[in-house]
Formats: C-alpha cells, structure tokens, sequence
C-alpha cells in the first residue's frame, strides 16, 4: 500500500491538517490575547501577528478582514463584544463553517456566564475550558446545542459555585445528556415546570436608506420570533398566522417542520427548553416597507465661511398609531468641523469634538410638538467647505407593533394535558436606519 | 462575576434582586472565581503546582490541575508537570478526569514515554459501563498524537465502532480520522476504513454524519482512493440523514453530495428537490451548501423544464437573508454570490437594492457589494447605481471613493447605453476638485476613450484643465496616454508634454513609458513642430536612464522612426483591441470550478482550490456536470494515466483585470526572465554599423520615400520580438526570425540571461542491446521555468525508426511530459536526434523509492520499451522559492527538529558568496547571511513545484574544505535528494 500513499501526506504526519478548526485565540481590545485552546497540535501564538497586522492596518476595530491569510494557515475572526475570536484552520474549511461556529461559542459564553467579556471568560476559565473542549472534537463540532451542554457541563451558579467549593462536587455533568442522539437533540427529556409558560416576542428591524430629499432607496424589515419556553414533558406545539403570505423568505429552528410549513403554512415544532430563536424572516423592499419616521434636515456649509447651519427635525410616519419611543439620532459630522452650538427641543444631544460624532437622545416624540435640533456649527478659520455630507442614523422603537403587518393567529399544544400560560409581544426597533443628507 | 440572569428575563421587577445578588457575588470576589487561578506566586510556581498535585486531598489535587489548565489557557508552558498530572488521572471524578485529559491532549506530543503511563487508564475506561466515559476515552486517545499509543488504540477503537451507543459510535467514527492522520497505513491495514463506509448505513443520523466527515477528511489525503463511494442507494440514504441529524452533519452531508454527479437530469431533479428545505436553514453555512449542491444539478437541468424557474426563484431569498447577518457572514456570503451574479445572473437581477452600501458598512463589506452592484448593472437599472456610486463619492473613506468611481467607468464600458450618463457624472465628480476623485475619474475616462473612441474628446479639454493637480502616477499616465492618443485635437498638446519631460526622471516607471509612448505619437502625427521634443524623449530614455523596459522601449521607437517611419506610423498609432467589460469576469473554466467550491476558501478567494495551503496536490479539478441524460459520469478528475500525447489540464490562471489591459500595445514587460524560447541566434545581427543617433530622423522628416533604413534588416526583426501583440501587428512586420530582441539585449547592454542552472552531464538511460538497436540518452534541464527532459535517440538498428512515442509512471511529483515526443522525421540507421520534451508536474503522483526515480516507457515502431532514470531535485525548484525572511524564522521554528536533516559537503572551495551565486542559479535562494566568530552561516530556501518548501542552513568556514548543511523541511524524505543537488551544484 505504501505506494499509494502521496508524498504530500506523508509531509503532514510532520504537521496535522486540522481538517476543520486548529486553534482558537481570544484577543482583547488592546490586542492581547488572554486565551488560546488548541484541538489538534499546539500552534504557537505568533500566528496572531498576522492578525496584529491586519488589525493595525484597519481604520476601526470592525474593519479587520475576517479571513486573513498567513503561510500556513487562515485566521478567520468575528468581532463579538469587542473581542475578535480568532480562528486557526489549516487547510480549505467552509469559512461560513468557521465563523457559525465562533458564534455558537460566543452565545454559549453568554448564555452561561450572562455577558460575555474578558473578565467573564477568565472568571470561568476552566469552565470556558470544558465548554470549547466539548464543543469540538478533533475539529469536528461535537455539541453546540446550549441545554446538552448544560446537562454535560453545568453553568456557574453562585449557589452551586459555593456549594462546590464546600463539598468538592463538581459541575461536570456524570451522565450522557439525554438529548445529544434523540430525533429531538434540542430538547432533554424529563423537563418539569410548576408554571408552565410559552412566551413568544415578535421583533422586527427595519433597515433602510433615504435619500436627501426623503424618498426611500431601500428598505427592508428584518424579523424574528424569540421564544422562552418553560413547558413540562415532550409539547409538541403550533402557531399559525393570520397573513403567512408575508413570510416568504424565512429561516427556521431546526426544530421546525419543513413539509407541514410547505403545505400548510403553519408552525409545527417541539420546542427546545428554555430560550431560542424559532424563525427569522426578511421582508424585502419589493412589498414596500411602510416608514414609520421622517427627518428634515438643514445642514449647510458656505465657502469661505467659518460657520455652518444644522437644522433637523423629527416625526413620525406611518406608525399605526403607535408612539415611537427611545428615539436616538447620530452622525458623524464632517472633520472640518471643530465644534456645534445647538439648541434641543427635547432630550440631551452631545457632540465629540475628537471623534466628531454627534448624538442626541431625543425619548418619545410627541406628534403634536415635533423634536427638533437648530444651531450651528463652527468650522476650522481659513479651511475649505468640507466635501463630505453627513450621513443621519436614526434609532428608535415602536412598541405592540410588527412593522410588516405580521400577526399570530393562535397557538395550540398537542401532547400534554395541561394548560399553559402563552403570551405575545409585539415590537419594532430600527436597524440600519439612515438619512442622507 | 457568574450572574443568573437568565432566570429573570421576564420579570423586570426581579431585577433588584439580580443586582443584590450581583454584589453578594462580588463580595466573594477572586476567592469565587476561576481567576483566582492566575494568582499564584510566580517563585517557584511549578514547584508549588507539584507539591499540590502529589497532595493526598482530592479537593487540592483538583484545584491544582485547574491551575495548571489556567496557566495553559494563557500559553504558559506547564509541561513539566506531566508526570505529576498523569498520576491524578485515575479517578472517578470525571472533573478531574476531563480536566487531566485535557492536559494530555496538550502535551503528551512532547512526552511521548511519559504519555504511556496513561495508557492502562484509557483501554480500562473504554469498557465503562457508562458511554460517557467511554466516548471520552477513545475521543481523547485519538487526540494523542503518540506512535506508540496508537497501537493500543486500535482494540478498544475496533469496540467502539461496534459499541451499542450511538453517542460512543459517533465519536469512534471521527476518532477513525484522527488515527489516520497519525498513521494511515495502520488504518488500513486494520480495516477501520470498511468499518466505517458500514457506518454510513447507521440507524442513527449523527453517526451517519459524522462518518462521512471521517471519510471526506480521509479522502481528501488520498484523492484517488475510492472512499467515498456514492451511488443512488447511498445518496438515498444521506438524503435520509439530512432532515435528521444536526446543521453541522448537514454541512457535511451537503459538502459530500456535491461531489456526486447524478446519472441523469431525473435524479439530479429529485436530488435538488429534497435538498431545498435547507435553504430555509437557520445555520448560514447549511444554506450556501445547499446552494453549492443546488447551483451544481441545476446545470443538468434542462432549461425548459418547469422546474428548473421554481428553483431559480427559490435560490434569491436565502442569498438575500444572508445580506443581513453579522459583516464576516456577509463577507463571506458576498464573494461567492459574486461567483453566483457571473455564472447565473438572472437569479439576482431584481434585488439590486440589497447591495445598496449602508455608512457604516465595514470597509470590506463595502468594497465587495459595489462589485456586484457592477455585475448586476443593466439597462434598467443603470440610472439607480449610478445615482448611489455619485453618493459614495462623496463618502469619508478615501479607498471606498476611490472604488466607488472606478466602477462609474466599469458601468460605461458594461452598460453601453449608459456611457454618457457616466462621462456626465464623471464630469460632475471632477468640478469638486477632490483630488483623489479627479485622479481615479481621469483614469477611468481613459478606459471609456478606450472602449468609445472619438465619442467623448469634447471632455479633454477639462480633463486638461486639472493636470497639475494630478501627482498619483497612475493618473498622470492616464493623462498622458490621452494628451498623446488625441495630440493632433489638442492645440498645446507638445507643450503639456513638454511640461511633463521637465521631471522625467523623478516619475515613476509607469509615466515615463507612456510619456515616451505619447511623445512618440505626437510626432508621429505632427512631426514639423515636435522632432525636438522627440528627440529629448529618446535620449533620455536610452541614454539617461539605467531602466532596462525604458532604454528597450526607446531603442525600439528610435529604430523604426529612423528606418521605416511608415511602418512606425503602422505600428505605434494601429488600431488597438477594444476593451470590454469582460476583462474583469472570471475566466469560464475558473468560475466552474469555483462554483463547485462554493463556501469554501477557494470561493472566497477566487483561487482555484489546489492553489490552497501548502503542498495540496492531487486536488481533483471539479466541473460542472454537462446536460445530459445518458447515465455516463461525465466528471473526470484528472486521475487517468499520463496519456503520450495528451497534455494534462494547466491550473487555469485570472485574467488579468482591466488595469493590465490599458494603454497601448508597448506596454509589454520585456524582462528577459520571461522570454522562454532558447537564446535568439545571432544571425540576425546585420546592423552593426547602423548610426542610430545620426541621419534617421532626418529621413523620417524628409520624403518618405528616401530608402534609408530600407537596406537593414534589423527593423522588421524588431517586430518579431513583439510577437506577443499580434492584433497590432502590421503584415509587413512578419520576420522570419525572433533576433531583434536579442540585438536590442546586446545595445542594451548588460542585461544578460541569468546564471543557468546546474545541468547533470548526459547519460545513457537505454542501451542499445536492450532496445532492439535503440540508444536513449539524456539529462534533465531546467530552463527559464520549464524542465526539460532532454534526449538523444541513436538508431543504432539497420532498419528505419518512426512513430516515437513517450509516457511515464506515476512518480514522486507528478511528472509528466507537456506534449508529445517530437521526432518527426523517421530515424535512420546511424542517424542521432536530439530532442527536448517539456515535461509538467500536474500529472498523477505516487510515492517512488528512491524518490528521483522516474520510470518511462518509450515507443516506436518496433517495440515498446522501459528504462528508469534519476532526474537531480533541484529541476524541480520553481522560482519564486524566495521565502520572506520572517516568514523564514517562523517557518523554521515551525517545523520539528525531528525534520532536521544534517549533511557534510566535502572538498568544497568555493567562499560563501561564490557559493549562494551559484546555487541562486538552481533556484536554491539565500535569505540571510550572518557570520560568527569566522564562520559564514547562510539560511537558504526552496520551493519543490509541489509546494513544499525545504529550508536551508549552510555553514562554511574560512579556509575549511567541508561543508555542514542542515536541511529542515515538513516532508523529511526529500532532504536526502535536496543534499545531493547541493552537492552536485557547488561541485561542478
């Protein structure tokens, strides 16, 4: 057989192949790094230099490149919490693989730990430890799914964390989760709740750009429906709509039944226990998006003037009579200006004369007396009239509203007695909401 | 702090009591925390760490090892700890259990008789009742990267397989590919590989999964083996596990279904149809498998076919729903939909608005949605894209500007309609003076002169208005090429000229040429005002410039101006090709292999995959599969034997992006490196007593019929050399020998061909009394890049010889010969041919022993014939084996010492310099030279044409015949063979 073997696989007994993930370094703001873990081989940190590099090189922290090559392996990273999770491959490995997977890690830290920051991770080091080596085995991921890893690997509690430093027991869980090979991996069994409730939030965000004279270029709602279930026993549940028809691009839950969603449009789902993310649906600018704010705006800069004028106004649009709340406005003035002298309505405003960002935290806006912002601002003696406009970010909510129209008809539970509690909320937030000036 | 937060989600009002808890927390401060971990001493903290692991109390053991994993988690280097942590291994606290054997997976490499110790624990823990601990036992001991415990693994390995626990069969599947990495022979020969194709039949759907990721990975080292054997029954059946197991094993399933190739367009229809659903995965990396999977079958299709529309409509939501995840999926997502806008573009076409760029985009995201805001520009939505690249324009970031107003002159050449809404918009940017935006706009008009020539001159007189702002070469080139392209329209074009000759020698390669070029043609088109100008041109390109493209380039003009400007005027104002859009589309065959490779590195890249990670040979070139319904496979991986006459497919290469296509024809590089054919005879050389600074303008400027330069031979020679641009070259220019480019290297002067390669004398491979009256002898060359199997046929027979023929067996590094044998005329008795047979290294590999062995057969009309030979490594060492100094360093770290291969050259004279000069010749490059206390040390690196990169330090000592060479490579067993090249090179 040896003659079949090729050269080049022999050169790699010298150095394994990590079919998928190699190494996993953490690095913090300040560009340290305050973990690694290694799957395969250990490789040095100096591979990090690569990364060092393209994080020097990256005006913002956000604009390091997430897959950067290095002679002999790839770093893939995403930026969670301001800190990268750097990922070491060694050869060809699905990026998109990768980089699903470093979320997982980072919503795993989070759902164990409550934040996920360098002080949380070091707090719980060897269980971060435990957790990523049960995460993945020899590259390949093993577990991911949050409620096996917590019957293999019990989140710190304070109680529990005190009761082990007293008793010496361990939060390591002794048996085979329960879940890890059913039909059902994402939920265990034996699930038991004195109050049993299915909570379901509605969230959608709207991402949009308008144009300087207020019409829409683009728009799009981004949606999702967050469930907390806390349902005793196997629930085998259903939600139905009263308009499926908006839902024609959607991303499910595994545990979500595809061929009766094809057929019937409806829900059909055991769910996992606790927190998930059942659906996320895109509605696209295609079925015209309904704006719920408008801006007008007045920012103007003459030649050869030291000053300049900023006049901006708020109010709401299309909101289904709702009220738009926790409204914040931001944007980045031009360099040239050194400094603003502006006078709020309503709410607070600031302005960062080193970043030259300007925010102002407007609250509600009341329909009967529209939020606006007028002054001016002083620019750099002698400068030229900056080339750039600003561009205005709009943050806000709308609360007991799904901005596409999207409501739930009913939900019914087959394959348990009891009755539960069940609730919907409603809520539209902003995401990438901007105004061009 | 470890806080409970989730238990209050819903309760608002419970929040208080969080915070109380918070604080309650803190109070317990590092004594709670595993940070309290990092807080050791540092005197004496291996010392203290012993003394707590060899602690009686288990409670302190634990804690120990836990200090001990802290420390690891930061890079410390704990290993000589391992006896002690090894000893805490037998328990039954499984804590404790995981937690020692997360250390021996660390470091067990680095102790390996240490690492037997463990070995007793893990076979007995394999048979534990409880599948935890068994899955954990023979998970963790694939993981140890021992020889010798791998020997024991194989048992309790060959149990687990057949264990009745799903959970524990899943984890032996992978440990399967673990253990081949270690040692593939063992694998095999244990028979773990049939054990797990059955595993692929599993009840359970993880184990399925998993074991065809253990296979995929296995297979991907032996790219011939039949591993993965997929047919309509075990299609079926990794359809089956798909709905079933998790996303993870859905990305696998789908990876490995991609590489099937359905009998006919039924199956590959009902293969598309159960593999949708996963479009409406959560997981990203579910979704653009199953794109792969499906933009792959959808080829075989029938486009009439109903379902073929449903499909094509099903794949633009997800690609959309992609667009709005985190930046780094979105990267990601949009380089292979950049793949997806070229192959299928009607997929996309209406969601245009999506690729809109939001502000705060991350730069890369940004940079990537224009350039599928360009492929997707069309008619209809032209007026749409330009008003949004107008708005980038006038954004913050100076690169994105930048791209931003290049694609406003991608959209001119593509949308043809569209060009003059372009040039106005261009217009538009340049009345803002923005610098930059000036310079990128000049750039692009000259690409829409290039591609709609005399449609908008009525722009230059603008353009010209911002010269002097211009400082970026490429602009001010741009510039230059169209002040020269449209000189006879612009009144004071010899003055803006002029006033760019002022500096010519502070400008940039790049300017000059086109300068000389645009100068060039500003004579050419109004020769009475402009011969002094032309002549300060010339002489400062071929007389004040040591720059070998620009003296060429000079020397070239000035020869045909002075001997047949009539064919100057044909050659330097001709025709030029026009440009088109699809300059900057991946080449045809590139884009199908990439789309084969969609989610990959490859896709992201836009690199064929064998490109990919060093000494990945053997790569399977994937296309799509044709239309068709016969049940024959029609993909065929390069695997078949090295057929005589068939060359075996070249990696197809980028074309070059438009920016390489721009100017005129002289903007050929003409180093000499890259001219491959033999040395030019010197035949050609007639024009010795040519007076090249003399009369030649004279007779340009007088009648054209004055036959001056019509006696020299010389000038039509020179068109030759320029062969490269046939599309330009006037019919008259075709010269029957390729010698102007040698004379011109001669007037040049000192640009000589670079020191050659060490060539082994000839040898005789076939004698005459094996072959039937054949004597084959012959050497190995390497010459300008290509090796060279160089041969003499003697027909030593009393009969006539023909029909020559040549193939090899499979070898070390896939040689192969790159075309046929070319003996054309029939050899007669006592008749000797030298021929030389281009050989390539795509062909099928196999490990030979020794490794130089090459084992061919030769056919003629008489008999087939074999002889093996031994062909010197160093014809393998490519040219730009240069390693980066750092990436050196690192490199050499990199490797294990057990790699280090140490050899002596004796009776060696040569000093240090005279010998890297020589070895540079064979392609063996120094790096770095440093010498301690007398003794020269030079660290040398080689790439072989498979990738694998082989480092070098050479020690020589004054006045000390005896070399000492260390060589350090990953594959070990070439070090022999490079030893030998080094010792045949600096010896001869």
């Amino acid at each position: 057989m040896s003659d079949t073997t090729v050269l080049v696989s022999q050169s790699r007994l010298s150095s394994p192949p990590a079919k998928m993930i190699h190494s996993l370094f953490l690095v913090n703001s300040s560009g340290d790094i305050f973990l690694e873990k290694h799957w395969k081989s250990v490789v040095s940190r100096s591979v990090c230099d690569y990364f060092f590099e393209a994080q020097e090189r990256a005006s913002e922290p956000e604009n390091v490149p997430p897959v950067i090559p290095t002679p002999h392996h790839y770093l893939i990273s995403v930026l969670r919490h301001r800190i990268y999770f750097v990922a070491v491959i060694q050869s060809e490995v699905p990026p998109l693989f990768v980089i699903e997977f470093l979320h997982r890690v980072v919503d795993t830290f989070q759902d164990y730990f409550g934040v996920c920051t360098e002080a949380a991770i070091k707090d719980n080091v060897v269980v971060v430890y435990e957790l990523l080596e049960e995460m993945l085995d020899n590259g390949f991921p093993l577990a991911t799914e949050s409620n096996i890893l917590k019957e293999l690997i019990k989140p710190p509690t304070i109680l529990r964390t005190v009761v082990n430093t007293i008793t010496g027991s361990t939060n390591v869980g002794e048996q085979l989760p329960t879940g890890q090979l059913s039909v059902v991996p994402w939920r265990r069994t034996g699930v038991k709740y004195t109050n049993n409730e299915a909570y379901f939030d509605v969230v959608e965000e709207i991402d949009a750009i308008i144009d300087k004279s207020g019409s829409t270029i683009t728009a799009e709602i981004q949606g999702v429906i967050d469930a907390c279930v806390k349902l005793t026993g196997m629930p085998d549940l259903t939600l139905s709509f009263m308009n499926p028809r908006l839902l024609d691009d959607v991303s499910f839950h595994p545990c979500v039944r595809f061929k009766r969603w094809e057929a019937e449009r409806i829900l059909s789902f055991i769910p996992p226990d606790g927190n998930f993310r059942l659906l996320s649906y895109h509605v696209s600018c295609q079925n015209l998006v309904a704006i719920p704010v408008y801006v007008k705006h007045n920012i103007t800069f003459r030649e050869g003037s030291s000053q300049g004028r900023f006049e901006l106004t708020l109010g709401p649009k299309q909101t289904m009579g709702k009220g738009l709340e926790a409204v914040l406005i931001s944007s980045q003035l031009p360099r040239g200006v050194l400094n603003t002298n502006l006078n709020p309505s309503q709410g607070t405003y600031t302005f960062d004369p080193v970043t030259k960002l300007l925010s102002w935290d407007v609250g509600k806006i009341n329909p009967q007396k529209l939020p606006s912002l007028k002054g001016s601002m002083s620019l750099q003696a002698g400068a030229s009239k900056p080339d750039e406009n600003p561009t205005i970010n709009i943050q806000f909510k709308i609360q007991q509203s799904a901005l596409s129209g999207l409501k739930v008809n009913r939900l019914d539970m087959y394959g348990e007695k009891y009755k539960p509690f069940k609730g919907i909320k409603y809520m539209t937030k902003a995401g990438k909401f901007q105004v061009r000036t | 702090m470890p806080v409970v937060t989730e238990l209050f989600k819903w309760e608002g009002t419970k929040a208080k009591l969080n915070t109380h808890f918070a604080t309650e927390n803190r109070q317990f401060g590092s004594k709670m925390t595993d940070s309290k971990y990092f807080t050791t001493t540092k005197k004496g903290e291996i010392f203290e760490l012993k003394a707590e692991l060899n602690s009686d109390k288990k409670e302190k053991k634990k804690e120990a090892v836990k200090k001990v994993i802290a420390s690891m988690t930061v890079g410390k280097d704990v290993s000589a700890l391992f006896p002690d942590v090894v000893n805490c291994m037998q328990t039954d606290n499984l804590e404790l259990k995981k937690l020692v054997y997360l250390y021996l997976m660390n470091y067990a490499k680095s102790q390996p008789d240490m690492a037997i110790m463990a070995v007793n624990t893990f076979v007995k823990d394999c048979e534990d009742p409880n599948p935890l601990i068994r899955a954990l036992a023979v998970r963790t001991m694939g993981c140890i990267r021992v020889d010798k415990i791998t020997e024991y693994l194989c048992e309790p390995l060959r149990k687990c397989l057949k264990d009745e626990d799903p959970y524990v069969r899943k984890t032996a599947a992978v440990c399967v590919a673990k253990l081949h990495d270690i040692n593939a022979q063992l694998v095999e020969d244990q028979g773990f590989l049939d054990t797990l194709k059955d595993l692929i039949s599993d009840s359970n759907p993880m184990v399925v999964a998993n074991a065809v990721a253990a296979l995929s990975e296995i297979a991907e080292s032996h790219p011939n083996s039949n591993l993965l054997d997929l047919n309509p029954q075990s299609i079926n059946k990794l359809l089956t596990a798909l709905n079933e197991c998790t996303e993870w094993g859905q990305i696998f399933i789908l990876d490995c279904l991609a590489n099937y190739t359905p009998r006919d367009d039924r199956e590959s229809q009902s293969i598309c149809e159960r593999v949708t659903p996963r479009l409406s995965h959560a997981n990203s990396a579910v979704v653009l498998s199953a794109v792969k999977v499906l933009m792959k079958f959808m080829e075989m299709l029938p486009k009439d076919l109903d379902y073929y529309g449903t499909l094509l409509k099903k794949l633009a939501p997800p690609l959309v729903t992609l667009l709005s995840a985190e930046p780094e999926l979105q990267y990601v997502a949009l380089r292979n939909i950049n793949l997806i806008v070229q192959k299928r573009p009607e997929i996309l076409k209406h969601e245009m608005k999506v690729f809109f760029v939001k502000y705060n985009d991350p730069i890369y995201v940004k940079l990537e949605k224009l350039d599928i805001m360009i492929r997707l520009a069309s008619q209809a939505n032209i007026a749409q894209v330009l008003a949004e690249l107008k708005e980038y324009a006038t954004e913050v970031d100076v690169d994105f500007v930048r791209k931003a107003v290049r694609a406003i002159g991608r959209c001119a050449i593509k949308v043809e309609q569209s060009a003059e809404r372009c040039v106005s918009t261009l217009l538009d940017l340049i009345q803002t003076k923005v610098n930059y935006v000036v310079q990128e706009a000049i750039v692009v008009i000259k690409d829409i002169f290039r591609k709609y020539p005399n449609k908008y001159e009525s722009v230059i007189a603008t353009l010209c208005e911002n010269l002097d702002s211009l400082d970026e070469p490429e602009a001010r080139a741009a510039m230059i090429w169209i002040v020269g392209e449209y000189a006879e329209r612009i009144d004071n074009a010899d003055e803006l000229l002029e006033s760019f000759l002022e500096g010519f020698h502070d400008e940039s390669t790049q300017v000059q040429l086109q300068l000389l070029t645009a100068i060039v043609k500003l004579f050419l088109k109004k020769p009475t005002e402009t011969q002094e100008l032309v002549q300060q041109v010339l002489s400062l390109a071929t007389q004040d410039s040591d720059n070998p493209d620009l003296r060429d380039r000079g020397y070239i003009y000035w020869r045909l101006l002075s001997t047949d400007p009539v064919a100057a005027k044909e050659v330097v104002l001709a025709e030029k090709p026009l440009i088109s859009e699809e300059t900057d589309l991946i080449e045809p065959t590139l884009l199908e292999e990439l789309i084969c490779h969609i989610g990959t590195l490859a896709s992201v890249y836009h690199k064929p995959p064998s490109a990919f990670v060093e000494g990945s040979r053997g790569v399977m070139h994937r296309r799509l599969p044709a239309r068709t319904g016969s049940g024959e496979s029609t993909e065929s991986p390069d695997v078949g034997t090295a057929a005589g006459g068939s060359a075996p497919e070249a990696a197809p290469s980028i074309i070059p992006s438009q920016g390489d296509l721009l100017g005129d024809l002289l903007n050929l590089d003409i180093a000499p490196s890259t001219t491959t054919g033999p040395p030019p005879p010197t035949t050609g050389m007639q024009m010795g007593g040519m007076d090249l600074l003399g009369g030649g303008l004279d007779s340009l400027m007088g009648d054209e019929s004055e036959p001056l330069g019509g006696d020299i031979g010389g000038s039509p020679a020179m068109g030759a050399g320029f062969g490269v641009a046939p599309a330009v070259m006037p019919a008259s220019l075709n010269a029957p020998v390729g010698g102007g480019l040698g004379d011109l290297f001669d007037l040049g002067g000192g640009v000589g061909m670079p020191m050659g390669a060490y060539i082994p004398p000839k040898t005789v491979w076939l004698p005459a009394m094996k072959a039937k009256g054949l004597e084959i002898s012959g050497t190995f060359a390497r010459r300008a890049g290509v090796i060279q199997m160089e041969l003499i046929l003697t027909n030593k027979a009393m009969s006539v010889m023909t029909d020559f023929a040549i193939q090899f067996n499979r070898n070390s590094f896939g040689l192969a010969p790159a075309g046929p044998l070319q003996v054309l005329t029939p050899l007669g008795p006592n008749q000797t041919i030298e021929v030389s047979l281009p050989l390539s290294t795509v062909g099928p590999v196999m490990k030979m022993e020794p490794l130089n062995n090459l084992q061919v057969a030769v056919k003629n009309n008489i008999d087939v014939f074999y002889f093996s030979c031994q062909y010197p490594i160093s014809m393998l060492f490519v040219e730009d084996g240069k390693m980066e100094r750092q990436v050196f360093l690192a490199t050499w770290k990199d490797i294990p010492n057990d790699n280090e291969s140490q050899f002596q050259i004796k009776d060696c004279h040569l000093n240090s310099d005279a010998a890297s000069n020589k070895l540079q010749g064979s392609n063996i490059f120094t790096i770095a030279k440093r010498t301690v206390e007398g003794q020269d040390m030079l660290y040398m690196s080689i790439k072989l044409s498979n990738g694998i990169w082989v480092l070098a330090e050479l020690r020589v000592q004054a006045g000390n015949p005896n070399y000492t060479i260390s060589l350090k490579c990953r594959a070990p067993e070439v070090s022999q063979c490079v030893f030998q090249c080094y010792e045949a090179v600096l010896k001869n």
